[in-house]
């Protein structure tokens, strides 16, 4: 039995099995829609995050299957002190697959040594979060048709952004990626990303402003630069116009680059460039859909 | 050299860094033990200038190799019975660790789960790395 604690937990071939999954979902959704008759996911959420939570089960119910849970502790039986690890005994005899996510870095991983069905990690704190990372990686395969061979520009909170840690990660398992990392200095990309990146001889520059950097870039992956990230309220106010994506920007780049985000967005795209082609975060969120779906069909060892 | 009786079983730690015989002593948890100890301090030695060595006589499954090997590996284990060292172990880093080191992550989730063993995984073997095997919280090598 699998499960799926980190992004990475996936050979590079399994991976690509996965989105070949997706991708035949994608074109036909009616011939999985019975795929899961008679089964059930439980979505164990210790802290409440609607939108991966209703991802989930949206894409259980498109394979026909059932959904169960609860979606924050104060109304599971954490409240009363039970442990991850009795919780999910007691959920291996209720469903047939959990997702979990939990404040608590490394829950997920607990819960799956105890468990008799498989677990998805669905985000564990700071720590890992990798369907959202699938979910990213089936958007770039999809749209560009490839998961190597682009320039990708990274841009906003890189310090703090666990999305876009686990999203290098992810992509340097794969060739002629050149990175073009975006943030203000006081949100730059932390040295153990760095290292990784020269280990792995990966091609990559650092720069200060979206606007020099717009026209090379085939994919953009924008994330919220927070308030509460700086020291005072001048540098955010002087920053935050580099890292808000807006129609002007827009005309600087590719006419076929894509724009990602994992969402939810507050500021950072201006809602004007919603309606350009090259705007694919709500896609995005499709293919989150599907990615899921492929996984739970993966997990559970089931075709269509 | 200061003479110190030989022992009858139990085991000889050699080439300790000099000055960590105490702490080895500690986190092996000899204190707890009802045996007979030999603590040698900055004894002379021609590879290291000064060493310590630690006697102690004690049945030989008492010996924790694993701790050993996380603190320092250089440290060489003579396996003595019948008042005769039969072995030389050498240490190697171990690949996991269970309750050596507790995790520091205020954020893991050993810090709430009950009774659950803090697992510490060997991440890097040339940096001497180890990383919590829940949080991948950095472990600080020196304890
Ligand atoms: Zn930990």
């Amino acid at each position: 039995m699998r499960h799926l604690m980190s992004p990475l937990d996936f050979t590079v071939e399994e991976l690509d099995k996965i989105f070949d999954l997706a991708g035949e979902i994608e074109k036909d959704p009616k011939r999985f829609a019975h795929v899961c008759d008679g089964k059930k996911l439980a979505t164990c959420f210790y802290e409440p995050s609607t939108r991966t939570r209703l991802s989930f089960e949206a894409a259980m119910m498109n394979l026909g299957g059932n959904v169960i849970g609860f979606s924050e502790a104060s109304s599971s039986s954490a409240a009363k002190g039970e442990s991850v690890s009795d919780t999910i005994r007691v959920i291996s005899c209720y469903a047939d697959i959990c997702a979990m996510r939990h404040p608590k870095e490394g829950a997920p991983m607990v819960a799956a040594s105890k468990s008799l069905i498989p677990v998805i990690n669905a985000g564990d704190g700071g720590h890992q979060h990798p369907t959202q990372t699938l979910t990213d990686l089936l958007t770039i395969r999809s749209l560009k048709g490839r998961l190597g061979g682009y320039t990708i520009g990274l841009c906003g909170d890189l310090k703090f952004g666990r999305t876009v840690h686990s999203l290098i990660r992810a992509l340097l398992r794969y060739d002629n990626i050149h990175f073009v990392f975006i943030s203000p200095e006081e949100l730059k990309i932390p040295d153990y990303i760095i290292d990784e990146l020269n280990e792995k001889n990966a091609s990559y520059e650092e720069v200060i402003k979206l606007d020099d950097v717009m026209g090379k870039l085939d994919i953009l992956y924008m994330t919220r630069v927070q308030r509460e990230r700086f020291f005072n309220e001048e540098d955010y106010i002087r920053l935050k116009n580099f890292y808000i994506l807006t129609k002007e920007k827009m005309l600087l780049a590719k006419p076929d680059m894509i724009v990602l985000h994992p969402l939810p967005r507050v500021n950072e795209i201006s809602v004007e460039v919603d309606d350009d082609p090259r705007a694919a975060y709500f896609k995005q969120a499709q293919y989150g859909v599907y990615v899921r779906m492929a996984l739970i069909m993966t997990l559970l060892n089931l075709e269509a | 050299m200061l003479n110190v009786g030989k022992i009858e079983e139990g085991f000889v730690l050699d080439h300790i860094k000099a000055g960590e015989s105490l702490n080895i002593y500690n986190k092996l948890g000899l204190d707890k033990l009802d045996c007979t100890v030999a603590i040698l301090k900055n004894v002379r030695s021609d590879k290291m200038g000064k060493k310590d060595i630690l006697k102690v006589e004690c049945p030989l499954e008492m010996l924790d190799l694993d701790v050993l090997g996380f603190i320092d590996h250089n440290i060489t284990v003579n396996v003595v019975k019948a008042g005769e060292i039969v072995e030389k172990k050498r240490l190697t880093l171990p690949k996991e660790l269970k309750n050596v080191i507790k995790c520091k992550n205020p954020r893991c989730i050993t810090s709430i789960e009950q009774e659950l063993p803090h697992i510490f995984v060997l991440a890097d073997e040339k940096k001497e790395i180890y990383r919590c095997k829940y949080c991948e919280e950095k472990a600080v090598k020196k304890i």
